[in-house]
């Protein structure tokens, strides 16, 4: 008799807390997946392909389901190991051997063109100005330094340029600057 | 012409690591004298023994970990460590005991840990604890003051003990521990805690030899003289009063309460703040800055808690003094400490996270 | 409980968490009048001398400027302009070594004195006459910006002012060293407390607080006499204290109120300004003396002669050290500001700007550089003395780690860089460099979370612009395959008709006639061709390529050759009939070509159709350059046809002959001493033609549906390129490449090197394609 009280008692927990579950897993459903936003948010959105997807959001959606984390050149170590964080996995290092050191743009040089739109084409970020059989034109502050135009240029006359110091910009490296030499008034007349 | 480039500021108070280390241990001298009066120069062989040791297995380490030996040996930093465990040890302690001590805790409590700034303990602190559990015999047997010794200690007593365990004369250690009346003497923390076990009240455990007026013979004398080294170095600037405050002001308080409570069980507030270790603990360890909080707020937590610790140690557990044991465990407390002591910055509204 | 302003009438003072007390050493030059020098041989004078944008230039190189002539204006908000500070020529207008840690370039006005001093017409402001907006736009057109460090351009700080409980003029110099401040004061109070009554105008405050050192008597007496008539005007003195000077320091230091963390002092109803800045208010105001010149401690034991001396903006530093009496020691510092917060310089050509208040030269035993840095100890001494209630020691162990959250979560941004902690760190640690370094990362981090966030907003609209584009395509071609069913519909009645009049015509109209039949011919001969080629090519499969471009080249040199005598020596009309009949052969041709291919390429007749009717008046080179790019197309097996378009054609004419010489040059002079022989040229050309026409209908033919598609890439090609895209499979892409290239090559006469390099680099990419290529082209 007691043993039929304990399978009740039991079975009416379970259901009872079945009920429970079942009703949260409704009413409080994830509509989106944001693991991708998560993942997509931490991509540089260079939008590169290098990692083999066409673009940051597809790879994020590959991570979300399962793909290595270390195929995103343009990340770098930083955003490996962010997506190590955030996956729970370990950080492995980049899978590509060119690891970008410094941030590039790309550069058209301009009385080489010829006007193709090719890498109009290419550029993922519509980062390219310029017309058929007319000059085309990078904008500097829209270039994610992707390396997408590089490669479909006919005549070889996009390179990919370091970014200019600025003041703005500067990181404090005090053992890069150049002391010059310069004598001074007073040492010119000694 | 060429010009230096350098980042700013330009300027610095030139009151640098090794400076700090060096008055510390000049603040030490007033307290090594006074033991030195009181309990024979035992302590000095103890102290270049440590002082030995230490900077050889500094030297020995840095050499393993390939860094620069001799700008670290100059910091000064391992012959501190040496010299604050050779105070807390018995004078007549064997040799191999210091050596022990102040290896391990240069190689193993410091360098182990990343060397200067990176332990978690105070050296000194930890490597007397792990003397105190591993030879506890050899760790209590302190001499009773001179002026108290049956026998007529002489002059190359200490040295005998420290090498071979017996005076001269042949006597050993507990030997030299009986006083005048075939008594064996503890240190007077012990005597209270033997006597308080064995049903004796403060007053009456106060009428020992061991003890004057104000505390233990000749250790409240030492503790004095630890105080003085101390307010110097409060003075100079060298250790902040926070640190030293909380822990006397926890420890006075606490014992305050207790012995309001019940004075025949408890001893006085005075009595606590000058037997055993606690002054040296006030200024000397407690202040360590490794391995102590480094918040403002944080370092009155921080001693208040080591002063609780040392009484609540003294007056209920099982050793007579705490003070290594209470550093130990505040050390541990610090990471914590430190991260609910934050200041409110500039600024920044108070927040109620800590 | 008295209220915050009693309070402060009643003279009380609060403190500031740590600070430090640096040996002050301004006894040098505090005492010492302020030096007057004579001009430097140069000027440099940045553009931007401020926190904000530069204005606009306004001199040229090689022009002639007035002392206090502005040489930019500002076009922005955040933009103070910058005025010549003598009299002299504009000798260059290039990036010059600036006066920023960096010591990188920025662009400066390079001015070469004359000497003579000449100022531009000045109209002081009469102060009672004046509206606010006068006084402000006076302000801003003189330049100024806060003279106290930073260089906050100070028209946007006090024409903000609406609610300003206190005026606090900063007086306190707290860095060691400088005493440029406490110069100016005593020398010209008077100006600086009528500065402060235009400040007062502006935004009206309760009451105005000055507060000076409790190290600088002189100037606490002189401002006090200056103040004398004025009820709330309070100087307050100040202890000593390292950063006592600093804004959000003093505000507490005088008024007890904290500055929140990421918000201005007007939040809180404070304005504070740089008594130098007031100063300089005062000059522009009232003697419309724009900001070109500052006072500058020079200091140092390297010096023989410290003192303050007044200097041009965009001095370099060099000449005021000589000036001083430089005597620089081995690995000489040079600072500029005070050796808290001061910058090393890597040169002395570093020109004065509106924010250097120091030049600073210290002996390594007056100020010893850092020596070694230790391992920090946790003695906890930074956090002691930081006057922003930071923890060094955290912020310094996640600035190693580059712990950037962490950093954030400990503040890191309050850091005002002072120094102090650096300055009382035992072990020498140069903290200060490594927060800039964190902060600077910081920067750039968030700046680059911004530049992905805009990419990715971008990446998202080219997406979306490429979908509907392909949907408005879909929806295009729908309706086109729509119209060309109908239109086919009517052309083949239309054909039927035709067919119908020809044979009626058939004997009457001999020119038509004619070229009728030469088609007919034409067509018999391509179809033998054809079939010869096919035959050709099924027992040559591996030869095939050299044969091709033999083929071509054979095909291409008669047709060549025909050119320059036929294009000098006859007149337009009589050879109309001549290219019209070739191009409406190759227009059939190719559309011949195409009917035999599926349904798709049926439709395309329309196309070559229209073409070959829009080129009826063009010149006879038409012809041939259609013969060439027909066989250059089949000699690449490019599927996409040059078609050669209406507008470019006429300026092919030149560059054709031109480009021809070398290769055609015995045919030329052949060709051009006999003109009888024009007929004859005329068939062969026609029989090349065939032969080429054949030869890519052949190749047509032999095609696969997949070449179909690719087939009409030219119908609009010429019109847009983005449809060459769908060729681009990895091998045709290349071909594509120099397809693309090639209808350049008319368009862009005065570009021909150009072209021809672009052409070379393109075809040394395209290992595939033979020399002979080039030839075709020209």
């Amino acid at each position: 008799m007691s043993m039929l009280v304990a399978l009740i008692a039991i079975g009416c927990l379970a259901l009872i807390f079945g009920a429970v579950l079942g009703y949260a897993a409704l009413r409080f459903k994830v509509e989106a997946d944001p693991l991708v936003d998560q993942i997509d948010d931490i991509l540089p959105q260079t939008q590169c392909g290098q990692c083999g997807y066409p673009g940051c959001r597809p790879y994020a959606e590959a991570i979300a389901n399962g793909d290595a984390i270390n195929k995103c050149p343009p990340g770098g170590e930083a955003a490996i190991k962010k997506l190590a964080d955030l996956m729970g996995v370990a950080a492995t290092p980049l899978d590509s051997a060119q690891t970008p050191a410094i941030k590039r743009v790309a550069y058209i040089r301009e009385d080489e063109c010829i006007g193709c739109t090719k890498c109009i084409q290419a550029c993922p970020v519509d980062a390219i100005v310029g017309a058929s059989k007319l000059m085309h034109t990078v904008l500097i502050d829209e270039c994610t330094g992707c390396d997408l135009c590089v490669e479909p240029c006919p005549v070889n006359c996009i390179d990919m340029v370091p970014l200019p110091g600025t003041v703005e910009r500067w990181k404090w490296n005090l053992e890069a600057i150049p002391v010059h030499v310069v004598e001074s008034n007073v040492l010119e007349s000694r | 012409m060429s010009f230096r480039i350098a980042s700013s500021p330009h300027h610095h108070s030139q009151q640098h690591t090794s400076v700090l280390m060096q008055k510390v241990i000049l603040a030490c001298l007033p307290g090594i004298a006074c033991q030195v009066y009181f309990f024979g120069y035992g302590v000095l062989l103890q102290l270049v023994l440590a002082i030995i040791t230490a900077w050889a297995s500094e030297a020995l380490v840095l050499r393993l970990r390939q860094k620069p030996v001799l700008p670290r040996l100059k910091d000064h930093s391992a012959m501190l460590t040496a010299v604050l465990l050779a105070v807390s040890i018995p004078a007549f302690a064997p040799w191999w005991i210091i050596v022990l001590g102040t290896a391990f805790a240069i190689i193993i409590v410091k360098q182990l840990y990343g060397g200067l700034g990176h332990n978690l303990f105070n050296p000194a602190m930890a490597a007397y604890v792990f003397l105190l559990v591993s030879f506890p015999q050899q760790m209590t047997s302190w001499l009773p003051p001179l002026t108290l010794q049956a026998q007529q200690q002489q002059v190359l007593d200490p040295v005998c003990a420290v090498f071979t365990d017996f005076s001269c004369a042949g006597y050993s250690l507990t030997q030299l521990k009986t006083d005048i009346d075939g008594m064996t003497m503890a240190t007077p923390l012990d005597t209270l805690k033997t006597d308080l076990s064995t049903g004796k009240t403060i007053s009456e455990s106060l009428q020992q030899p061991v003890f004057d007026s104000i505390g233990g013979l000749g250790w409240n004398y030492v503790n004095l003289a630890f105080l003085i080294g101390g307010l110097w170095l409060l003075q100079q600037k060298v250790i902040q009063w926070r640190i030293p405050l909380a822990v006397l002001g926890s420890l006075g308080l606490c014992s305050l309460i207790g012995y309001l409570i019940d004075p025949d069980l408890h001893a006085s507030p005075l009595f606590h703040l000058l037997s055993g270790g606690t002054m040296l603990a006030a200024f000397f360890i407690a202040t360590d800055p490794v391995s102590a909080s480094t918040t403002l707020r944080g370092r009155l937590y921080y001693g208040a808690l080591i002063g609780l610790l040392i009484y609540l140690i003294r007056s209920f557990g099982g050793f007579p003094d705490a003070v290594a044991f209470a550093v130990m465990l505040a050390n541990l407390a610090v990471p914590l400490i430190d991260y609910y002591s934050r200041p409110r910055t500039y600024g920044h509204k108070p927040k109620g996270s800590y | 409980m008295q209220s915050l302003f009693q309070q402060i009438k009643a003279g009380q003072l609060w403190d500031f968490h740590g600070g430090i007390h640096p040996p002050a050493r301004k006894q040098h030059t505090s005492q010492k009048p302020i030096g007057r020098l004579a001009l430097p041989d140069r000027l440099y004078v940045p553009l931007r001398q401020h926190i904000g944008v530069p204005g606009a230039l306004l001199v040229a190189v090689g022009q002639h400027v007035l002392k206090g002539q502005p040489l930019t204006f500002a076009n922005n908000a955040m933009a103070v302009p910058v005025h010549a500070p003598t009299s002299g020529t504009v000798l260059a207008i290039e990036p010059h070594i600036a006066p920023h840690p960096s010591a990188l370039p920025e662009l400066c006005v390079v001015i070469a004195p004359d000497g003579l001093e000449q100022w531009r017409e000045r109209h002081p402001l009469h102060l009672p006459e004046c509206d606010r907006l006068s006084l402000l736009q006076r302000i801003q057109d003189a330049g100024i910006a806060g003279m106290g460090g930073a260089g906050f351009p100070t028209h946007l700080k006090t024409g903000a002012a609406s609610g300003v409980d206190y005026l606090i003029i900063n007086a306190v110099e707290c860095e060691p060293y400088i005493s440029a401040d406490d110069v100016l004061m005593q020398e010209f109070a008077t100006t600086i407390v009528k500065g402060i009554d235009i400040l007062c105008e502006l935004s009206g405050p309760k009451a105005v607080l000055i507060g000076i050192e409790d190290d600088k008597p002189l100037a606490i007496a002189a401002m006090q006499a200056a103040c004398s008539q004025r009820e709330q005007y309070l100087v307050k003195t100040v202890p000593a204290k390292y950063p006592s000077g600093g804004e959000k320091q003093l505000i507490q230091l005088l008024t007890s109120k904290e500055v929140p963390a990421g918000r201005r002092p007007l939040d809180i109803g404070i304005v504070m300004q740089n008594v130098g800045t007031v100063f300089a208010i005062a000059q522009a105001v009232l003697e419309d003396m724009p900001l070109i010149s500052r006072i500058v401690t020079v200091v140092g034991d390297s010096l023989t002669q410290p003192q303050n001396v007044l200097a041009l903006i965009g001095t370099p530093v060099g000449y005021l050290l000589d000036a001083c009496g430089f005597s620089p020691e081995p690995a000489q510092r040079i600072i500029m500001g005070g050796p808290m917060m001061g910058f090393t310089l890597p040169s002395v050509s570093v020109p004065v700007v509106k924010t250097s208040n120091c030049i600073l030269a210290p002996s390594q035993a007056e100020l010893p550089s850092a020596s070694n840095e230790m391992d920090c100890i946790r003695c906890g001494a930074c956090a002691e003395v930081c006057p922003a209630v930071l923890l060094p020691q955290q912020l310094l162990w996640y600035s190693k780690a580059k712990d950037l959250d962490k950093l954030k979560e400990y503040n890191l941004a309050d850091c005002i860089e002072c120094g102090a902690c650096a300055y009382v760190c035992p072990s020498e640690i140069p903290l200060v460099h490594y927060y800039r370094v964190a902060k600077a990362e910081i920067r750039e981090q968030s700046r680059d979370e911004l530049k992905a966030e805009q990419a990715k907003a971008r990446f998202e609209a080219r997406n979306e612009r490429l979908e509907q584009e392909k949907q408005q395509r879909a929806t295009r071609n729908q309706a086109l395959a729509l119209q060309r069913q109908q239109l086919m519909a009517e052309q083949q009645k239309n054909r039927e008709i035709e067919q119908a009049q020809q044979r009626v015509a058939a004997t009457s109209d001999t020119a038509t006639e004619l070229s009728k039949e030469q088609i007919i011919a034409l067509r018999e001969q391509k179809k033998a061709a054809a079939r010869a080629y096919q035959a050709e090519k099924a027992t040559q499969q591996s030869m095939q390529h050299s044969a091709d471009t033999a083929d071509a080249a054979a095909a291409n040199e008669p047709a060549a050759a025909s050119l320059p005598a036929t294009q000098p020596a006859q007149s337009q009309p009589e050879i109309t009939s001549d290219p019209r009949a070739a191009a409406v052969a190759a227009a059939i041709a190719r559309a011949k070509a195409k009917k035999a291919q599926t349904e798709p390429g049926e439709t395309s007749v329309v196309v070559p159709a229209a073409t070959a009717v829009a080129a009826e008046p063009i010149l006879d080179t038409r012809a041939a350059a259609v013969a060439a790019a027909i066989a250059r197309a089949k000699a690449k097996k490019a599927q996409a046809e040059p078609t050669p378009q209406p507008l470019p054609a006429p300026t092919a004419a030149p560059v054709k002959p031109q480009s021809d010489d070398s290769g055609a040059s015995s045919h030329d002079a052949a060709a051009s001493s006999d003109t009888d022989r024009d007929a004859n040229r005329e068939t062969a050309k026609r029989q090349a033609l065939a032969a080429a026409i054949a030869r890519a209908q052949a190749k047509r033919q032999q095609t696969d549906a997949g070449s179909v598609a690719m087939s009409h890439v030219p119908q609009s090609a010429h019109s847009t390129a983005t449809t060459t895209k769908i060729t681009d499979t990895p091998d045709t892409s290349a071909l594509a490449k120099s397809t693309a290239a090639t209808p350049d090559t008319p368009a862009d006469d005065p570009r021909k090197a150009a072209i021809a390099a672009a052409i070379a680099r393109a075809k040394a990419k395209q290992q595939q394609l033979s020399a002979t290529d080039p030839k075709d082209q020209a």
